[in-house]
């Protein structure tokens, strides 16, 4: 089927200003809308920039807005969104070139929360042991690939961008609520400083972008509970 | 980057915390407290027959100047606090936050004497 594809490009080296470009692509039906940006850029366009690493949903490297909505391009499928397809960068981050944005304050909120386990109790013999309802805890948020389509999502982070953002408090509570964890109070103090969780209005647009389905706000609102009922 | 990380380990949380958890307290009470209030001031009662005599009768009793003072002051700080909020999700440029936030306090403090004063001196 052929499918006409509107694409937002931005080169600061070429023009000042992004501008949008249109391509007619022939695809399949099931086909995924990175394959229609492989084939803009093999065939039809080379200068077309945009991540992407293990196209199969797991790297987190190829989240962008498509349709109006925050989605992996590996994911999305041609059938599921008709014949006009527009792309554009994630919103709320510096665009570098055309898809490609500049996560390294992403990451920067990440590394804030301390995404490793931490421990101070004696090493066990062999390994911590944690029972299945343990690890039932925190299950929805062993499932985040940092794809930043939450964070992008909420109106919270666009009006703040010193707003930890969901994915980070994700990735706490992924640690915080982990039975073998002891690092616990150092994640939470970041997470109860001005601009962590309390900056979270419950606006549930992270959880409709989340493209592995987690719960996001559920996980925040977890934080802001275990904050309040060990103040009480 | 360390000065963007370290950031988040200065904060004063424990004021959110605390305005977090009235906003959901003072939103259930309200909801009963402005439910109740309808019901006497429209339903019950048709906003025909209700002049100043209606209201100072009700005023004389305490029962309903709880009520009222609560309903009032609960629903003051409720939208004030809301008003905080938006100003410091939007209003980045510090002195523009500080003049804002400034009038906020000073407007829920006055709207604060001024109804409490009626409904206490009625």
């Amino acid at each position: 089927m052929k499918v006409h594809f509107r694409i937002r490009r931005y080169d600061p080296e070429k023009a000042p200003k992004p501008y949008w470009q249109d391509f007619e692509v022939e695809v399949e039906p099931t086909d995924r809308v990175l394959d229609g940006l492989h084939y803009i850029k093999w065939y039809q366009d080379g200068t077309l920039t945009f991540r992407r690493s293990c196209g199969h949903g797991i790297c987190g490297s190829d989240a962008m807005v498509i349709n109006g909505r925050n989605r992996l391009a590996c994911k999305a499928l041609v059938k599921e969104l008709g014949s006009r397809i527009v792309v554009e960068p994630l919103r709320g981050f510096r665009v570098i070139k055309d898809l490609v944005v500049d996560m390294e304050g992403f990451f920067a909120k990440y590394r804030a929360v301390k995404p490793y386990l931490i421990t101070r109790s004696p090493e066990p013999e062999k390994e911590w042991i944690q029972s299945p309802e343990d690890r039932a805890r925190f299950d929805d948020t062993t499932k985040c690939i940092l794809c930043a389509a939450c964070t992008t999502a909420c109106p919270s982070f666009w009006a703040n961008r010193d707003f930890i953002g969901p994915a980070a408090i994700v990735q706490a509570h992924r640690f915080i609520f982990d039975s073998r964890d002891e690092g616990a109070e150092e994640r939470l103090a970041v997470l109860h400083s001005r601009d962590g969780v309390w900056r979270c209005r419950t606006v549930f647009n992270c959880v409709e972008a989340c493209p592995r389905g987690i719960d996001v706000t559920r996980a925040i609102e977890e934080v802001k509970r275990l904050l309040l009922t060990r103040k009480l | 980057m360390a000065e963007r990380v370290n950031r988040f380990a200065v904060g004063s949380g424990g004021w959110e915390l605390a305005s977090w958890y009235f906003m959901r307290l003072s939103g259930i009470l309200l909801l009963g407290l402005a439910l109740g209030h309808l019901v006497i001031m429209h339903v019950l009662h048709g906003v025909e027959t209700i002049d100043s005599a209606f209201v100072l009768g009700r005023l004389a009793n305490p029962v309903w100047q709880v009520y009222d003072w609560l309903l009032l002051t609960l629903a003051l700080l409720h939208g004030f606090n809301g008003l905080r909020i938006i100003i410091d999700d939007y209003v980045h440029a510090s002195a523009w936050r500080m003049t804002l936030q400034s009038i906020g306090y000073i407007a829920a403090f006055l709207a604060f004497v001024v109804g409490s004063v009626v409904i206490w001196a009625a």
